[in-house]
């Protein structure tokens, strides 16, 4: 049986679910689960949680569920989930809230000292930059 | 016609084919690329964030300095930056106080940026204006017999408010691919990502992506690839070699930059360093007659 989940008004409207909003400027309330943005993500497979129920999660105020999830830090930036809304919610931005919302608390996601030098040189500099504006701040 | 010019880190160094065969293109065609004098990193990625302003700076200062230099128009060839350069100017066009914030921020001396003063374009778009006959007319050759896979990806369709086509269908590629004798294969993983910046963290999701997209230009009978995104030729390209290392069934494809193609059409051979491909293009190309 699922675990049972307790809502609240209080949980709802948390600091950490306000931040989210304020970061994305998306509301994330306006979302009514039609699933076409996890249908249409090219990196869903890699997900623990698809991109609808991180939506549905940030609705009831389960944000630390959704920071727990490797789900934000897999999204492409690719924005067909955006492209596809039939609500025009920019779900990309949402993931780029809970990124940086987890962020601005501890700087990096991702160090750059656990590249080996061979990868390093490897990768041309477009790919190491996006990837370091997405994971350090 | 003289155009600004942005290039941007990659077209410098692993982009260089890119470089060299867009901007000889470009002279055939009658438009001086200008490379502004003074540019700085885009960034690569967009920031999506609303109320961190500073992540857009390093674009709008590029686009301060096109200003300054005198150019109304700027073009990149890469399209990450291009994405990255003209989404920062809408961002700021659309609010005041973010101006005003930003204006405060900018070095001391230089005149205030509304954000509508620079245009982007980009490749594609300039080939339009140019006119698509105009471009087969000077490059077009008859009897090439190649098919090529033309592949989008996401940076010129997404957003929509940035979008150089149609999003959901494009068909510039296409249309610049026939009128210079090619013939533009139609396959459904044309307007997908290729799994971009998830090469260094998360390289598997870039294998799948990969080995999609190829594999459905392949079934539809493609012999060759064209992007015009430095960090989609790198993903599409690079990783091929490592999965055919992996299964040997999976048939690799080359992968070519647009212009590599146009400047071969145009009998244009230098430019192109082959050691920056790992599919080697060049087998393909000799067979058809264009090396």
């Amino acid at each position: 049986m699922a675990e049972k989940i307790i809502l609240t008004h209080q949980k709802i409207n948390g600091p950490d679910a306000e931040v989210i909003h304020e970061i994305s400027g998306v509301n994330v309330f306006a979302c009514y689960q039609c699933g076409n943005c996890s249908a249409t993500c090219p990196a869903v497979d890699f997900m623990d949680i698809p991109p609808h129920q991180i939506m549905r999660n940030l609705q009831l105020g389960l944000v630390n569920e959704v920071l727990n999830t490797k789900t934000p830090w897999i999204c492409l930036a690719c924005l067909s989930c955006s492209v596809k809304c039939p609500r025009s919610l920019d779900i990309a931005r949402v993931m780029e809230g809970c990124r940086n919302l987890i962020l601005r608390r501890k700087y990096e996601y991702f160090n750059i000292h656990t590249l080996d030098s061979e990868t390093r040189l490897k990768l041309p500099p477009i790919a190491l930059i996006a990837n370091f504006r997405k994971n350090l701040l | 016609m003289e155009i600004g010019y942005y290039p941007g880190c990659t077209l410098k160094t692993s982009a260089r084919n890119f470089e060299r065969t867009a901007l000889a293109v470009l002279e055939l065609l009658g438009i001086k690329a200008v490379e502004l004098s003074e540019w700085y990193c885009c960034g690569v990625n967009f920031s999506q964030v609303q109320d961190n302003l500073m992540l857009q700076l390093a674009p709008l200062r590029t686009l301060m300095k096109a200003r300054d230099s005198g150019f109304t128009r700027i073009l990149t060839l890469c399209t990450m930056c291009y994405n990255t350069l003209r989404r920062a100017s809408l961002f700021l066009q659309a609010d005041e106080e973010r101006q005003r914030i930003i204006n405060d921020f900018m070095d001391r001396g230089a005149a205030s940026y509304r954000g509508d003063e620079v245009t982007v374009i980009d490749l594609l778009t300039l080939f339009r204006e140019i006119g698509i006959s105009e471009i087969g007319h000077k490059i077009g050759r008859s009897g090439i017999d190649l098919k090529v896979a033309p592949y989008y990806g996401c940076m010129l369709l997404r957003p929509r408010e940035v979008a150089v086509d149609d999003a959901s269908d494009p068909t510039i590629m296409e249309e610049v691919l026939q009128s210079v004798g090619c013939q533009p294969v139609a396959y459904p993983m044309r307007i997908e990502c290729c799994g971009s910046y998830q090469i260094v963290n998360e390289p598997a999701v870039v294998w799948q992506r990969t080995r999609l997209i190829v594999e459905s230009a392949r079934q539809n009978g493609a012999e060759v690839m064209v992007v015009l995104c430095p960090l989609c030729h790198y993903n599409l390209d690079s990783v091929q070699l490592e999965i055919q290392r992996t299964d040997s069934r999976f048939q690799t494809l080359p992968v070519l930059y647009l212009t590599q193609l146009l400047a071969l059409l145009a009998g244009i051979g230098e430019g192109n360093d082959w050691s920056l491909h790992s599919v080697d293009p060049r087998p393909i190309l000799k067979a058809k007659g264009l090396l």
